[in-house]
């Protein structure tokens, strides 16, 4: 359990905390401190990997983000699986198990090093040269290999356990880097007061100076200084260790992904920042020659970094092979740490001397030896040397990765090989090694400046003024001299490439793959290019650079998930009358109940049960999914006229018309009723998947179409819950409970104010079953006690329950259309034979002149018919195609759009949109099915009344189970000091629409003033008036003031506004505390600082997948509203976003 | 995720808008007086230019207003909002 490499003291790890963990099932000690590649290294393990294609034994190269070679899998059990992590970036931690990846059956004895025999035939674009005969071989034997062999580690099959969770943030300055540039940023930054997050890849800040045990700053060892840095800006500055910056979007947001050892595992930031300071460093080049990437070939520099910040040597006899004059420091440092430099081969002809060690100049590495680990190699002088460890440095090329997606322009540096950040639009600079500015006091100094710092010179000693260096001269290309690790491309590759006609870096880049790994050619891209060019004898500055796509390293699914699985995927809409015993289907985000079945029935038989129930007796049905738009004001008929197919002038007050809406191209939108409860007043229906399209489609028209007329929408879809009661003793069963209603003088399609079992409610006389019908409109906190009632009532009638699966059967039996089944957006109303909602005397309404167009009024169109199959058992396929007959191919000449069993006409029938279908009554047509051909009447799109069976009443119907209250606001988990919680009271609230003088009467009349500035609330006593549009205001009053509506509709007398009655729409919660903020900004995109969204400012809003209205009441309070179905929704994802609050400890 | 600044409400999140397409399109006012080619062009010819854009955006879950807005279809950056005309 020694470890071997570990030195005796020294390194940023805790060596009072020994951690032990399992590599490849053996174990091993490290420190708290240590990366699982430092701990590997610490214990002289070096072969971790075998490389993509050739399965060559491979080690760590690096001691950060761009290593190529060490990708291991984290295996904690029980789910925590996850392949692909860099072991440079894996932070050591008890118990960690780790294993290595892309070998059978071990990495010490691999037979997919069989592949490395192969590589001839395994060279750049192979699948397009080989394994192409004998062609039927490619599907059953090639293909097949040649997928299980690709990738690197296997993707987990278990459920991940772990939390991820997301994070809206803003600031003043995003610092990216916590190196000497970014800290210097940081500090001048925080300095001005500004608000600062700095973050960083690594687990520990401070960047090179976490191995720079020589330096001092301002007289402070740098050691000292960066835990005294680090100190200053814990107070002021958000400071994100193990966060990587990896993408830039439009109008600098930045997406960081922090990982943490405990829950949330991974946090994904959303970062809005005014300024970015981009401090990200640059990455060392290896060298390119013959076998270069043997285990124990190291870029040098890490070799320092392994050294001064792990307390680990990576080899005991070193070959050094460099390019510049970096690498000298290296053999330096690991020599005074016990190492021998076994040689310097520096490629320089002018290369210095060392005292001590054997420096070859002008020579380069032809060849290296040893299978898990190098033991000698050969210089190009034919010098052979033996060593367990080589270091390359070929240079240094700045990450300029979040710069370029930025699209910011690069320029080519020749001066040190790489390109460097130029010019962006984007609010971001570049700064330190990052920007190609390597020494450290111009790092200290530039960062400051950038920051927003005034001049300032920082005092540095002991660092080295390194000359940089350009790239390497390329070598001749060979078949082992790798440039992509982790790809298993060599420079034999790009010279396949170049001599096969690929001239542009982009071609060569896809045909051999190189810098197309997981790490994006952190390591590889410019040694290329290089190649690149001294293969075509073009110099580098002409090409330009491959394009920087997100993500700078690898982000998880789980980090882009964030807390949106399972119950919090999506918003589950209930309306609020309980089913628990219904069978559920989704209809978009709602669920409504499909049937009501029995104990021992199955769903065609409940269906069939249903349906008879509504023909002979009564039925009751929940529909209250559907929407519904209140439109208000003195031209409301006039802009109805102008969206629906009818007339809306001539409709009488207290009755109700079923219309169309079109698009101007003429096809049907959606359908339904409208009914009028005063002379400007009009209640609106849509389908329930329309409700929102609808409503969008209209304030279209409203707001920038039909302009002069004064009418307002209002959507009230979930303020009235809709009870639906139909049947021949249907007027039977209401008739006790209502009240202030004449109903024997209601005649069909009409609508009365009234009250309903005790409460207000419109009632509708309406039927979507041809039956005698109506529809109780009721506020929804009162639905569930009216639904009872109305239960008990009909009880003695055989009442019953029925869902949308009879809902479908009855409505078919009458040839009423359902928007999205007859429809498809392609059909007129005259395709449906609904001429008759078009009222001819209108000069314009959306859609009518398309309606005129020649090709809307052929003959051959699809047109809406019934369908009577041969056998009336067989019940046709919905969407199943129709042909005249005779041999396959045949032309298709329409489908079946609704089809079912009817329980009331004893047999199937179906709906279809057909060519000239209304010519084709009387006739014969097939429907294709795969395997036979059904033989199907055609008849009108109707099923004969007479044949309705009236015969004796179904059975008595069970005891109907017991309600259930619908879901409350009601906090699950505990409450905490920092976050709390608080459903708040049902309260009045009104929509008003109103220009500025009706305003001011509204204003006058409640005691508080309708404010003209955006987003601003006013409060008086115990009402309030929030803006929430140019014209709109949510008005809220004590819930006892039920006459407010009357006493403003009197006030206002002829002036035009809409007061809408919008009370049971919304449920409202109160949120308070110094972390109600964040919480909110788990799931809310907006700055919630004081000074973004001061006290008093409401605004509708984003929160996860739902719309709320948000209100700041107090400096830590909010009042947060949203539609009452999304309730259950929004309390799941602020019981998830505050679980890190909770007094209680997590479980 | 762009930050559109509505004219009422400022800059907010692309997440409240809704795009509502090309601006400036105008819906004839006469339609039974046009010419069915006319008429098509009105439902469905756009510019779609690379570069300038002028096209609407309605802050769907905001102030709910519709506004017209000058993007460039290349760069993604807006270059200003404004109210509707009429």
């Amino acid at each position: 359990m020694t470890q071997l490499f570990r030195t005796a003291t020294g390194g940023h790890i805790d060596r009072d905390s020994p951690l032990a963990f399992h590599f490849n099932g053996r174990a091993y000690q490290g420190y708290r401190g240590d990366t699982l590649a430092s701990a590997l290294l610490a214990n002289d393990v070096h072969l971790v990997g075998r490389s993509f294609k050739y399965h060559r034994p491979r080690g760590i190269l690096s001691a950060g983000s761009e290593e190529p070679n060490a990708l291991v899998t984290l295996d904690q059990g029980q789910g925590r699986i996850t392949p692909n992590l860099r072991a440079t970036q894996v932070a050591l931690v008890p118990g960690l198990r780790a294993r290595s990846q892309n070998h059978c059956p071990s990495l010490r004895c691999d037979l997919g090093s069989v592949a490395g025999w192969l590589s001839p035939l395994l060279s750049a674009g192979f699948y397009y040269k080989t394994f192409m005969w004998p062609p039927s071989f490619w599907y059953r034997f090639y293909e097949p290999a040649i997928r299980a062999a690709a990738g690197q580690g296997r993707a987990p099959r278990v459920a991940d356990p772990d939390r991820h969770a997301h994070q809206y943030a803003h600031c003043d300055v995003l610092v990216i880097g916590a190196g000497p540039a970014g800290l210097s940023a940081a500090l001048a930054a925080a300095a001005s007061g500004a608000r600062v997050i700095l973050c960083d890849e690594q687990s520990a800040l401070g960047g090179s100076l976490l191995s720079e045990p020589d330096v001092t700053i301002d007289g402070w060892p740098a050691a000292e200084w960066l835990d005294e840095t680090l100190a200053l800006l814990a107070d002021r500055v958000i400071l994100l260790p193990r966060t990587t910056a990896f993408g830039w979007y439009p109008d600098n947001l930045v997406g960081l992904v922090e990982i943490n050892e405990n829950q949330p595992r991974e946090r994904l930031w959303q970062v809005r920042a005014k300024e970015i300071v981009l401090a990200a460093g640059a990455i060392q080049r290896p060298l390119v020659f013959p076998h270069n990437d043997r285990p124990g070939i190291m870029l040098a520099e890490a070799a320092r970094v392994y050294l001064h910040r792990y307390g680990v040597l990576v080899g005991s006899r070193i070959v050094v092979v460099t390019h510049d004059d970096s690498a000298y420091r290296v053999a330096q440092d690991l020599r005074q740490a016990g190492a021998t430099i076994a040689a310097i081969v520096d490629t320089r002809p002018d290369a210095a001397q060392v005292e001590g060690i054997p420096v070859h100049a002008g020579e380069t590495i032809a060849a290296t030896e040893g299978r898990a680990r190098v033991h000698s190699v050969w210089t190009s002088a034919g010098r052979m040397i033996q060593c367990d460890t080589v270091l390359m440095s070929g240079g240094w090329t700045p990450s300029v990765h979040l710069f370029s997606q930025a699209r910011g322009s690069l320029r080519f540096e020749e001066t040190i090989g790489a390109f460097v950040p130029a010019e962006t639009e984007a609010r971001m600079q570049a700064v330190g090694a990052c920007a190609g500015v390597f020494g450290l006091t111009a790092c200290l100094d530039t960062g400051w400046q950038a920051g927003g710092g005034i001049d300032r010179r920082f005092t540095v000693t002991g660092a080295p003024a390194t000359a940089p260096a350009g790239l390497a001269v390329p070598m001749p290309p060979h078949a082992k001299a790798f440039v992509d690790f982790q790809n298993d491309v060599t420079t034999r590759d790009l010279q396949s490439a170049t001599s096969e006609g690929f001239h542009a870096l982009e071609h060569v880049k896809r045909y051999t793959t190189t810098g197309m790994a997981t790490d994006q050619g952190k390591t590889s891209n410019l040694n290329a290019l290089s190649a690149v060019a001294g293969l075509l004898r073009q110099p580098v500055s002409g090409f330009a650079p491959t394009t920087f796509r997100p993500p700078f390293t690898p982000v998880t699914f789980g980090a882009f998930a964030g807390p949106a699985r399972g119950d919090l995927f999506d918003p589950v809409r209930h309306t609020p009358i309980a089913a628990p015993d219904a069978v559920f289907e989704d209809v978009g985000t709602w669920k409504r109940a499909r049937t009501f079945p029995r104990r021992g029935e199955d769903l065609p038989a409940a269906i069939a049960r249903e349906c008879l129930a509504v023909r002979h007796a009564v039925g009751l049905f929940d529909a209250s999914t559907l929407g519904k738009i209140e439109v208000v004001g003195p031209d409301a008929a006039a802009f109805l006229n102008r969206i629906y197919t009818g007339n809306f002038q001539t409709l009488a007050v207290g009755r109700c018309r079923y219309a169309l809406l079109l698009g101007d191209d003429g096809f049907i939108r959606d359908d339904g009723v409208v009914a009028r409860l005063e002379a400007d007043r009009f209640h609106v229906t849509t389908t329930t998947g329309g409700a929102a399209s609808v409503l969008h489609h209209m304030e279209d028209y409203r707001q920038t179409e039909f302009t002069d007329l004064r009418a307002w929408l209002t959507s009230v879809t979930e303020h009235w819950a809709v009870i639906a009661v139909q049947g021949p003793h249907a007027t039977d069963t209401i008739a006790p409970l209502v009240e202030a209603a004449d109903l024997g003088a209601m005649p069909p399609m009409s609508v009365r104010a009234c009250r309903v079992a005790g409460v207000p409610a419109r009632l509708f006389r309406v039927s979507f079953t041809g039956e005698l019908g109506y529809e109780i409109n009721v506020p929804a906190d009162d639905a569930p006690a009216v639904w009872d009632a109305v239960l008990a009532a009909g009880a003695p009638f055989g009442i019953t329950r029925y869902g949308t699966d009879a809902m479908h059967v009855l409505r078919a039996e009458k040839g009423y259309i359902v928007i999205g089944q007859e429809t498809d957006g392609t059909v007129t109303p005259h395709d449906l034979g609904l001429d008759w909602t078009i009222a001819k005397s209108k000069p314009d309404f959306v859609g009518k002149r398309s309606l005129a167009r020649s090709d809307m009024l052929r003959n051959d169109r699809k047109q809406l018919v019934g369908l009577l199959t041969t056998d009336p058992s067989v019940v046709l396929e919905e969407g199943a195609q129709l042909v005249a007959g005779g041999d396959a191919p045949a032309v298709s000449l329409g489908h079946v759009t609704s089809s079912y069993h009817s329980a009331a006409l004893g047999r199937s029938i179906a709906l279809a949109l057909v060519a000239g279908g209304r010519s084709r009554l009387g006739g014969t047509l097939y429907v294709a099915m795969p395997d036979r051909m059904i033989e199907v009447a055609v008849t009108k799109a109707a099923f004969d009344d007479a044949t309705i069976q009236r015969g004796a009443p179904p059975p008595a119907p069970a005891k109907p189970a017991a309600m259930r209250q619908p879901n409350r606001l009601i906090p699950k988990t505990g409450q905490s000091r920092h976050v709390r919680i608080t459903p708040l009271a049902p309260t009045l609230r009104l929509n008003i629409r109103a220009g500025r003088a009706a305003a001011a009467t509204v204003g006058a009349t409640l005691g508080v003033m309708l404010g003209t500035v955006p987003c601003r609330s006013n409060t008086s006593r115990d009402r309030a008036a929030l803006w929430l549009g140019p014209d709109e205001w949510l008005v809220l009053a004590p819930g006892s003031e039920t006459d407010l509506p009357a006493r403003l509709a009197a006030a206002l007398g002829n002036t035009p506004a809409s007061v809408v009655d919008v009370s049971h729409r919304t449920t409202a919660i109160e949120i308070a505390g110094p972390r109600a903020a964040w919480c909110l900004n788990a799931f809310c995109a907006l700055d919630l600082d004081l000074h973004a969204f001061p006290l008093g400012m409401c605004t509708r809003t984003v929160f996860g997948k739902a719309e709320i209205m948000l209100w700041r009441i107090a400096s830590e309070t909010f009042y947060l509203e949203v539609a009452r179905s999304f309730a259950p929704y929004l309390q799941a994802c602020l019981d998830e976003a505050r679980r890190e609050f909770l007094d209680v400890p997590e479980p | 995720m762009l930050l559109i600044p509505c004219p009422w409400c400022g800059p907010r999140p692309e997440n409240e808008f809704h795009y509502a397409g090309e601006a400036h399109i105008a819906r004839p006012p006469d339609p039974a007086a046009v010419d069915d080619a006319a008429w098509a062009d009105f439902l469905y010819m756009r510019t779609n230019p690379r570069g300038t854009h002028t096209e609407r955006w309605r802050h769907q879950y905001g102030c709910g207003r519709f506004f017209d807005c000058v993007r460039d279809t290349v760069t993604d950056r807006i270059a200003g909002t404004s109210r509707p005309r009429s």
